[in-house]
């Protein structure tokens, strides 16, 4: 599909409109957090040997990220390109390089060479000043659009204002991987700001050719450019005045270091923000094209039933109904979503289910049913045998891992137009162009005629990377030759998406007297291999991944398991210091070389004030970190145990997080106070349960969330690194959390838990049942 | 069907049709356009939905059309004067009290229904009040310090209108 001037305009208009007054403009990056407020930002530089360090943790995408790689699309081309956006100067940039490739704009060949296969990324300047930048990264809550608004405008040179991002459209953005794996910041923001500095250059040539002069004696500010020596100056507006001028720029031009940023490194205001404070931002289940049908799904009585029968006339019979059956893929659209449930209802079905298991029986179930197929290699370092044989104090132990919900707050949802042959869904997604192939292949259109655009979206987590809602609404539109619109009820979310792999953790290990580890032994059975290898300096190491055929439908998740991992090694760490009769601080120290890691502990236990005495019962202090995706948090939490119902309330939360140069500190503080907020549900009471393929607890009456008063006093502190790139931010800070909080109550109590949810009726209710 | 239904919506009178099993959230979203009321959950538990009632904070997906007919109906889109952000709003903005916003809607409603109600709550008092209210993205902090000072500026009587975009 082409898009057309009239669409673009309202994309321009409406969507990614970016109007940053300056009364917002926070001062200074000391603003307030916390419902006590507290928060501060430490600079600090270090040494380049620190970087190198930090590829011992480079991220590699955890292999439920990668089920599908899409191929290169990219449907405007250059001779269309003014035709959509008027006149100007536009910067395409090649890749350069494979790493570059990989996330964006790989270089595919399959036949039409006239298409653009390995642009990386591009931007338009355009007549009025306007920069238009084009990412098939997606807004979903993370802030992604302003931060690399940021990058843009810092690296062009021109106010934040005249940057107008388009993203996640796979019919006008450059190929993209996804919205995951926190690469948005450390991948697609050096490209865009290639992109930028490609511009930069080129308009410096052109002012330098009108000034009869060269680019170097020039200088380029606030979207202008001056020559010093004659006072001239020209703006990138009258440079691109009458021009349509589309250059070919190698993704190579080096890039502002950040101690030179001016716009990126400081807080800005999120853009487009007053759309989302008057109810005018339309998300995808806001969508109404003229026309529409709702969408209902008939699902299974079970995961994995398969159809036996079903009798469809009553439905059919119902006005303006239109009913689909395809398989087992039995739907509904009809006028209006109160229509559709009556037809839906109407569908008599039968279905043969299948036996299953139960999650009371999951964690000897995921020991049980390892997959054979596939074997990731152990990571090993020296002997294992030798380590434990070489120290005198042993311990082992088990933790478990529930499957949790993303229960993002928009359930998925698309809306889809077939018509002449051609699809257009609008979802919400993090993989737009990944979805755009899973519509390809499933309903057998060529991938130039599938268009996937991604509204910003109301959150994700990890949790929207599949089609499932776009495959229904077009399968449905493709019936009924009218746009149809599927918004998914609570409960399909929390049963029809897929889940937080649940997991099972074996730790051995040895320690010497002196608090030093002499072997690591880490088993994680089905959750996954993110954040599995140990910080800590251990001479004898064997750690491993072992995948399962998981009882449930299970995928990413942020941070994926990082989180459980940080858990089980955290709270061991915890155990081992209680063993030696070591603080655990000064243990985790002594085993600890990373100076990254070390000063988050550091800063987050100062501002904690570790060790603290208790100064009344069920209060207790505990601590987890790690490094993982480029990221070293420290979190430090007190919580307080109810003397009468056992209740776990966590009272104060300090983390401490650095991932290398900052680009937006309020927007960082945002996700790490986020992440802890959200890392408490699973710490403390999040867990799907389920019996014979039916999820037991589907609504949020049954599945509890952390709301307003289960927070926190929660102090963020954010090391700025100005001399190491910047790393992801969205995933990492959760992953203290978890432990922190086991640790508490065992200092609190002298229980130790190793199950997540750690408490998720209260202690009594726990002690009870065991 | 019963005939048109009658009501006042963000001050003007409003009539329209719906099968009376219809609820007041499909309503309002689908033959009245005002999409900034969320759906969120269905069944009464994340507060997306939340709209005033004869002034009083409801969950829209649990009424009924009927439950409407004959009151005044207030959502979001509602709050806006004359290109003036109500103070509510306008705290959201100047906290940043939203990430992925989908929660913002009902939050700002029920936010609202608590100042009329408590123009100087405290704390705790905001806390109870948004109880019901489900943001998955973590703002819960700057959200209680949205509701202060949008307090404190409706007590002043001024919007502090001073980032308007």
């Amino acid at each position: 599909m082409k898009p057309t001037r009239s669409f673009f305009k309202d994309v321009l208009r409406e969507g990614p409109a970016s109007g940053v007054p300056k009364s917002a403009e926070k001062s200074g990056v000391l603003t307030s957090e916390g419902i006590q407020p507290e928060s501060q930002i430490i600079s600090g530089t270090r040494s380049r040997q620190e970087s190198a360090k930090a590829d011992n943790f480079a991220s590699e995408p955890e292999r439920y990220e990668l089920h599908s790689s899409a191929l290169h699309h990219f449907d405007l081309q250059r001779r269309d390109f003014f035709k959509v956006l008027g006149a100007g100067i536009a910067i395409f940039t090649v890749a350069a390089n494979a790493s570059a490739a990989q996330e964006s704009g790989t270089r595919r060949h399959h036949g039409d060479q006239d298409q653009p296969r390995d642009i990386s990324s591009w931007l338009h300047i355009n007549d009025d000043g306007i920069v238009t930048v084009f990412t098939g990264k997606v807004e979903v809550g993370q802030n992604t659009r302003t931060t690399l608004a940021q990058s843009v405008a810092d690296e062009l040179r021109v106010p934040l204002a005249s940057i107008r991002m388009v993203m996640g459209d796979t019919a006008l953005t450059p190929f993209d991987m996804g919205t995951f794996g926190s690469r948005s910041t450390p991948y697609m923001s050096p490209q865009l700001r290639r992109a930028a500095s490609a511009a930069r250059d080129l308009l410096l040539a052109q002012a330098a050719a009108e000034w009869k002069t060269t680019p170097d004696k020039l200088t380029t500010r606030d979207g202008k450019i001056t020559n010093p020596a004659s006072g001239a100056t020209l703006t990138y507006a009258q440079l691109a005045q009458g021009k349509t001028l589309a250059r070919d720029m190698p993704d190579a031009d080096p890039i502002t270091p950040p101690e030179q940023w001016t716009i990126a490194g400081k807080s800005a205001p999120k853009v487009a923000a007053r759309a989302f404070v008057t109810g005018q931002h339309q998300y995808t289940p806001d969508l109404h094209p003229i026309n529409v049908l709702h969408a209902k799904v008939l699902r299974p009585a079970t995961f994995g039933a398969s159809l036996v029968s079903a009798d469809l006339s009553a439905a059919q019979a119902m006005p303006g109904a239109v009913v689909v059956r395809d398989g087992d893929f039995v739907a509904v659209a009809a006028p209006n979503e109160r229509a559709a449930e009556k037809a839906l209802a109407a569908i008599h079905a039968e279905w043969k289910n299948e036996p299953q298991s139960s999650s009371k029986e999951l964690y000897s179930y995921l020991k049980k049913n390892l997959d054979r197929e596939e074997n990731p290699k152990p990571h090993e370092k020296g002997s294992v045998a030798n380590g434990l044989a070489a120290a005198s104090q042993h311990h082992e132990q088990t933790y478990t891992v529930a499957y949790i919900a993303h229960a993002p707050l928009e359930p998925r949802a698309a809306v889809a137009d077939w018509k002449d042959g051609k699809l257009t869904v609008y979802t919400g997604s993090q993989r737009p162009f990944g979805i755009q192939e899973e519509l390809s292949a499933a309903l057998h259109l060529p991938k130039d005629q599938v268009r996937v655009i991604v509204p910003d979206t109301g959150s994700a987590y990890g949790g929207k990377h599949t089609g499932d809602a776009a495959l229904e609404a077009a399968r449905l539109s493709r019936a009924a030759n009218r746009p149809v619109k599927i918004v998914w009820t609570r409960e399909e979310e929390f049963t029809w998406s897929y889940f937080r792999p649940a997991g099972v953790i074996e730790i051995k290990s040895a320690i010497a007297p002196d608090g030093k580890l002499s072997a690591w032994e880490f088993h994680n059975y089905n959750s996954g291999g993110s954040g599995i290898q140990t910080p800590y300096d251990v001479a004898n190491q064997l750690i491993q991944f072992h995948p399962v055929n998981s009882p449930l439908r299970q995928g990413s998740y942020r941070g994926l398991a990082a989180t459980a991992n940080h858990f089980a090694r955290e709270c061991f760490m915890d155990e081992l210091a209680q063993l030696t009769k070591i603080d655990p601080l000064e243990l985790r120290m002594k085993n600890l070389s990373d100076p990254r890691l070390r000063a988050v502990f550091e800063s987050a236990a100062k501002t904690f004030g570790w060790p603290q005495n208790k100064t009344q019962p069920g209060q207790g202090f505990g601590m987890g970190g790690g490094v993982e995706k480029g990221g070293y948090v420290a979190t430090f939490a007190e919580i307080a145990i109810a003397a009468n119902s056992g209740e776990v309330r966590v009272v104060r939360v300090v983390t401490a997080f650095e991932c290398g140069a900052i680009v937006n500190p309020d927007g960082l503080r945002q996700q790490v106070i986020g992440a802890n907020i959200m890392g408490l549900g699973g710490a403390l009471f999040e867990s799907l349960e389920f019996d014979d393929g039916r999820i037991s607890n589907p609504h949020f009456a049954q599945y509890r969330v952390p709301r307003f008063r289960d927070i926190p006093k929660i102090e963020a502190i954010l090391l700025d690194r100005k001399d190491l790139p910047p790393a992801g931010a969205g995933e990492t800070p959760i992953v203290g959390l978890a432990p922190a909080i086991g640790n508490a109550i065992s200092d609190a109590t002298g229980i130790r838990l190793r199950a997540l949810p750690l408490a998720p009726r209260g202690l009594n209710a726990r002690k009870n049942s065991a | 069907m019963a005939g048109p239904i009658h009501t006042q919506i963000n001050g003007k009178n409003r009539a329209f049709e719906a099968d009376p099993d219809t609820t007041l959230l499909f309503a309002l979203r689908e033959e009245l356009g005002l999409t900034g009321t969320k759906y969120g959950c269905g069944e009464g538990q994340c507060g997306a939905c939340t709209i005033l009632l004869n002034g009083t904070p409801r969950r829209s997906c649990q009424l009924s059309v009927i439950d409407a007919a004959g009151k005044s109906i207030v959502t979001i889109e509602g709050f806006e004067q004359n290109g003036q952000l109500h103070p509510v709003q306008q705290a959201f903005l100047d906290q940043g009290a939203f990430q992925c916003a989908y929660c913002t809607s009902g939050m700002i409603v029920s936010s609202v229904a608590l100042l009329q109600k408590n123009p100087n709550p405290d704390e705790q008092e905001i806390v109870h009040a948004l109880q019901g209210n489900i943001c998955r993205c973590g703002t819960h902090p700057r959200i209680v310090a949205a509701v202060q000072q949008a307090g404190k500026a409706m007590q002043v009587g001024t919007s502090h209108g001073k980032n308007s975009q």
